[in-house]
């Protein structure tokens, strides 16, 4: 077996490749959540990043404050993440719908300003470490695998497949996709509309807190890092088609990977190949590769 | 107090708003069980906004509505559709992410004596043979017995069609007028919007013909065979 491939070592390769798909873990699931918001409820949720922020403080406020170790929070955190978005929701969100979709915007960036400043007053903005909770890895002759890293990958794959069974295949998703399509006509069924968009922020809200506590032992907890992953993941929704499952997931893994191997071929461009996609995605394509103009 | 006297659906004094613009300027009327009455007028007349003030979907209603002899005044389009209400929009609803069956079930039952699944696609049974089709890729005439179909499995007992055959060819609304008459003969009660007079003469009890927003005249279908030529100027048919 050769050891490069177009003249770079396989190992860097692999390990860039893995390096990105945990990226694309994120972006992925992240993407996903504000997929969900945007379709139903259409409202682009900039508190994204901070409620991913919360998530992994949560995760990290169990261990030091609980002693409940992370498999604890990796059910918990998204709970108590998904339960304060119902509570937004439910007191400030709810009260802009019937004015234009910018109000929500807006509101929804002030909470993430006021949510990470709240963070960054109490904890600094140093970051608190989480430790690993699987030690170890997989030793392949080609490259070195840390357990937790490809746990990460597996489980938000499982997540992501999850999501899209339940709302393309179940009575549940219906619900939700003919919400999506006409909310006044639902409502004449009989179907609690106003209780949906609720629930489906929560849950939406929900992901991004369980992005969070996945995050948590690979970068350190901190106020602000909600804020540097969301104007990537920003990007890659744009990319991926607003609103679009697949679209959400397939860009975010995509464009992982992509990233990762950006920094191995040019990798002062790797800070920024995102963007470029996103610029041409939207001068070909504008809704995105994988959504419908409405 | 003896049930019968009360109507399925009663109408005093409706007035409606979109935005700043007053639609709806005091409709009166009344639908009684098992009944099927038409509402008739020209485009812009009120009659869409009337059926919309029933399911609830025009927020800014004034007067008297009564399902039941239960006022509906502030409540939500979930709620009162859980008195017993189904609407069939003019323009159908069909949901284009969701297939033919999916469709077909999404309204939930919210009380007893809907048709079940069988006997709604024996009744039409080319949404039988293309219940996997998204919902969009049906013929005009399938979306409209799509939309017909889809509100007869919750129980609801007061059924509003909006315009049912609109752009229909003939074939197609006969078949629609066949499949109202069968409703009839399960019970349901029915208020219909219709342009097509020829269509609602031939199916409806009653006829209230609406005016700038008001109702400028009603009679029945004796009327309608003794009083023929003015009824059809009142029209401009």
């Amino acid at each position: 077996m050769p050891d490069t491939l177009f003249g770079f070592p396989l190992a860097a390769i692999a390990g860039q490749v893995l390096v990105g798909m945990i990226n694309g873990s994120l972006y992925a699931l992240m993407s996903l959540g504000l997929a969900i918001i945007f379709g139903l409820l259409r409202v682009v949720n900039f508190a994204h990043g901070a409620q991913y922020m919360l998530g992994a403080f949560v995760a990290w406020g169990l261990l030091e404050y609980l002693g409940l170790n992370y498999w604890w929070a990796l059910v918990l955190a998204p709970l108590v993440v998904g339960l304060s978005g119902v509570a937004l929701e439910r007191t400030l969100l709810r009260r802009l719908y019937h004015i234009d979709h910018v109000y929500a915007l807006l509101l929804t960036f002030g909470f993430a300003l006021i949510l990470e400043g709240l963070f960054r007053y109490k904890f600094g903005a140093t970051g608190q470490p989480y430790p690993n909770p699987i030690a170890g890895g997989l030793d392949t002759p080609m490259a070195f695998f840390p357990w937790y890293r490809l746990w990460v990958i597996a489980a938000s794959m499982g997540m992501c497949i999850l999501t899209w069974f339940v709302i393309e295949r179940t009575k549940l998703g219906s619900y939700l996709r003919a919400a999506t399509e006409n909310p006044n006509l639902v409502r004449t069924f009989g179907v609690r509309v106003p209780r949906m968009l609720m629930l489906t922020y929560g849950l939406g809200v929900a992901l991004a807190g369980f992005s969070g506590v996945m995050a948590a032992p690979i970068y350190q907890v901190n106020p602000l890092m909600g804020s540097q992953l969301i104007i990537v993941v920003f990007a890659v929704v744009v990319i991926g088609g607003m609103g679009s499952i697949v679209g959400a997931i397939v860009a975010g893994f995509g464009l992982g990977v992509l990233e990762g191997i950006t920094k191995l071929v040019y990798p002062d461009g790797a800070g920024m190949v995102v963007f470029v996609v996103m610029l041409i995605v939207l001068a070909v394509r504008p809704q995105g590769l994988f959504g419908s103009l409405r | 107090m003896p049930e019968q006297n009360v109507p399925c659906l009663e109408v005093r004094g409706l007035t409606g708003f979109y935005g700043e613009t007053q639609a709806l300027h005091g409709i009166d009327f009344v639908v009684q069980p098992g009944e099927a009455v038409c509402l008739l007028g020209r485009n812009g007349a009120g009659k869409t906004t009337t059926l919309r003030a029933v399911v609830g979907l025009l927020a800014k209603r004034r007067g008297h509505i009564a399902i039941d002899g239960r006022p509906t005044q502030g409540m939500a389009p979930e709620d009162i559709a859980r008195l017993g209400v189904a609407y069939c929009p003019e323009e159908r609803g069909i949901f284009a992410s969701l297939d033919v069956e999916e469709n077909l079930l999404l309204p939930p039952v919210l009380m007893p004596g809907g048709m079940t699944l069988e006997e709604i696609y024996t009744l039409f049974p080319n949404l039988k043979l293309r219940r996997k089709s998204p919902g969009t890729r049906l013929s005009g005439g399938e979306q409209q017995m799509l939309a017909i179909a889809r509100i007869l499995r919750t129980g609801a007992k007061l059924l509003l069609l909006d315009e049912p055959t609109e752009g229909l060819a003939p074939v197609i609304i006969e078949k629609i007028g066949e499949a109202i008459g069968i409703l009839r003969q399960r019970g349901f009660t029915i208020l219909m919007v219709e342009q097509n007079f020829r269509f609602a003469s031939g199916v409806g009890d009653r006829f209230y013909v609406i005016e700038e927003g008001r109702v400028a005249e009603h009679f029945d279908r004796q009327t309608l065979a003794t009083d023929h030529a003015r009824i059809e100027a009142l029209l401009g048919v």
